[in-house]
């Protein structure tokens, strides 16, 4: 929880990752190609204060997860979002057996969502069902540019992919988490294209789909599907830190969102350990749209940054929320 | 600019090249390590890009597209363009070494050619080039309404860069530049019904913020990634209004972090 002004904020961290990319964990070049990258989007998109040093960002373990998200972080819950990344890491990027173990043992802290391919069609579905049962899913994260064998991406309205949403529709595994990448087959179409969301979202009413990024770098895309699509949801990953960068940008972001979806169906997060918590809460709960930008923007009210640092992620998994901590009737009509 | 004069050229040549994602040269983004001509001709240009997980398909294109025009030089006899530290640096070079074209370098990832993918962000830039005209007119005019904007023409629009851009960014895609012609219209030049008006320039708003966002973050990511790189970029050309940044006087410094912060 996070207390500023008189008034208290219950803190959801809709996507944070437990991650082992220290380089006995790596396979191959493109291992460590991965991380640097993330430590790039860190160091520039951190203030200075927040820097993590390379060596502490390969590997930080579930005790420096605690302490950055639950002591330090001002978060209440948060929901592992994992990308497995088989191709370039020995034992998975996200670790699963340290994060699943971790939930359960602060399942009022931590949810844990799993991910699937459905390009191990038959036998992924199988182990589909018996990961349900075992890590009580009520969510998944898909990144739709894993590499598996000879293919480096899938797209959403793939047959096979459809064979799994209707899966998860039958075992109540109604979130899914959508993370474009670069590559799709073919090569020939914008890999951050959100059709496909579009149509799987048309097709399985039941099942909300969260776009992180907020489908950035295609924002606009995003929003024009999310505007037709009322099961389309926006994650702030990657989109938050550009709070201290490019505060002028964030508000944009957050300005469009606003005006093409609605204030029900955006979702904190920090993308941990990509970026901490604690400085983004802080930032944006201060935020506000610049006042040269109003008149194409309204102001940012208290209780929309209620929803989106913690109301509209609880309500979607159903994470109870203290009493007290939510809005007053009146503000929710 | 320094060099030999077949240097100079192939930096010239080069900056006719742009990257379709951000609408802007590759020279201009940094994007241009290095260029050397050796004393018979041959030229060698590497290109750097701000993370090694950039979409391979536009990779390919900027640096395909490079090597056209820098074979297009008829001082150069020898022409090598090689991509540095990306996730598929080995696939493009050799496919760039052996002329070997979209489908020959990516073999069955590949289905028919990036045109299809050129088009759709040519269609985007013109979106943005629009928007940021008809936004100029909302600016300069506060009566102006954005219902009124329906039937502005070319010949209504002031002689600014941002003019002459979006009148560039019509021609990339086709479209006739006639006065008389509507300024909002959609990809194939036809002008929206009028009650559309307002919500087609706030959707044309969304993609210029996405486009004007990205070139902000990879020029970012570059410097963080090849500090050196921060003498080379170049200031956005398209900052305008009041979501922009303040336009930059020079280079950034080179600094890691916290990089484009404008407390202002």
């Amino acid at each position: 929880m996070y207390v500023k002004d008189g008034e208290e904020y219950f803190i959801v961290d809709a996507h944070v990752a437990l991650w082992d990319a220290r380089p006995e964990n790596q396979l191959n070049a493109q291992g460590k190609q991965f991380i640097d990258c993330f430590y790039d989007y860190h160091r520039n998109l951190s203030p200075e204060s927040e820097l993590w040093t390379y060596e502490e960002y390969l590997y930080y373990g579930a005790e420096r997860l605690m302490r950055d998200l639950f002591v330090d972080g001002h978060v209440d819950h948060a929901i592992f979002q994992p990308a497995l990344l088989s191709a370039f890491y020995r034992n998975g990027f996200g670790q699963t057996e340290e994060a699943f173990a971790l939930a359960e043992r602060y399942p009022d802290k931590l949810t844990y969502n799993h991910c699937w391919d459905p390009r191990f069609e038959q036998a992924g579905l199988d182990r589909l069902r018996r990961d349900a049962e075992r890590f009580h899913l009520k969510g998944v994260k898909l990144y739709t540019a894993e590499w598996h064998g000879g293919s480096r991406g899938y797209k959403l309205d793939d047959p096979w992919t459809y064979r799994y949403f209707e899966t998860c529709q039958e075992l109540g595994i109604k979130n899914i988490h959508v993370h474009k990448g670069p590559t799709i087959r073919p090569l020939d179409r914008d890999a951050f294209d959100v059709a496909d969301v579009d149509k799987a979202a048309t097709e399985f009413t039941g099942l909300n789909f969260v776009v992180e990024h907020c489908g950035l770098p295609r924002l606009e895309d995003f929003c024009w599907i999310a505007t037709q699509e009322p099961n389309v949801h926006a994650g702030l990953a990657v989109a938050m830190p550009f709070i201290h960068t490019r505060p002028r940008y964030f508000a944009q972001i957050i300005g469009e969102l606003l005006y093409w979806l609605d204030e029900d169906r955006i979702q904190f997060s920090s993308d941990y350990a990509l970026w901490t918590p604690k400085w983004l809460v802080e930032r944006f709960v201060d935020f506000q749209i610049p006042e040269d930008m109003q008149d194409e923007y309204a102001p940012v009210t208290v209780a929309q940054k209620k929803k989106i640092l913690g109301l509209n992620a609880a309500a979607m998994y159903g994470i109870e929320v203290p009493a007290g901590l939510g809005l007053a009737e009146a503000t929710v009509a | 600019m320094s060099g030999s004069p077949l240097e100079q050229a192939a930096r010239a040549a080069l900056h006719a090249v742009h990257d379709p994602e951000l609408d802007e040269p590759i020279t201009d983004l940094g994007f241009v390590r290095s260029v050397e001509a050796a004393a018979d001709g041959a030229l060698t240009v590497h290109l750097r890009l701000p993370t090694s997980f950039c979409s391979p398909n536009f990779a390919y294109l900027m640096a395909s597209d490079a090597k056209d025009a820098l074979m297009a030089l008829p001082q150069a006899h020898h022409v090598t363009v090689v991509l540095d530290d990306h996730h598929d640096s080995e696939l493009i070079n050799r496919g760039l070494a052996a002329d070997a074209g979209y489908r020959g370098t990516f073999g069955d990832e590949a289905e028919k050619g990036l045109e299809a993918l050129r088009l759709t962000f040519r269609r985007k830039a013109h979106a943005a080039a629009m928007e940021r005209a008809l936004t100029a007119l909302l600016r300069a005019d506060p009566d102006l309404t954005e219902e009124a904007l329906h039937g502005v023409t070319l010949a209504d629009l002031p002689e600014t860069p941002t003019t002459w851009a979006l009148r560039r960014r019509r021609q990339a895609l086709g479209l006739g530049i006639a006065p008389t012609a509507e300024v909002l219209v959609d990809d194939d030049g036809n002008p929206y019904p009028q009650e559309e008006t307002p919500v087609r320039l706030r959707f044309a708003r969304s993609v210029r913020i996405s486009i004007d966002g990205n070139a902000h973050f990879c020029r970012g990511l570059l410097r963080t990634r090849y500090p050196e790189s921060a003498a080379d970029q170049a200031p956005r050309a398209h900052d305008t209004g009041p979501g922009a940044r303040h336009p930059a006087t020079g280079p950034a410094a080179p600094r890691t972090t916290a990089v484009e912060v404008n407390p202002v």
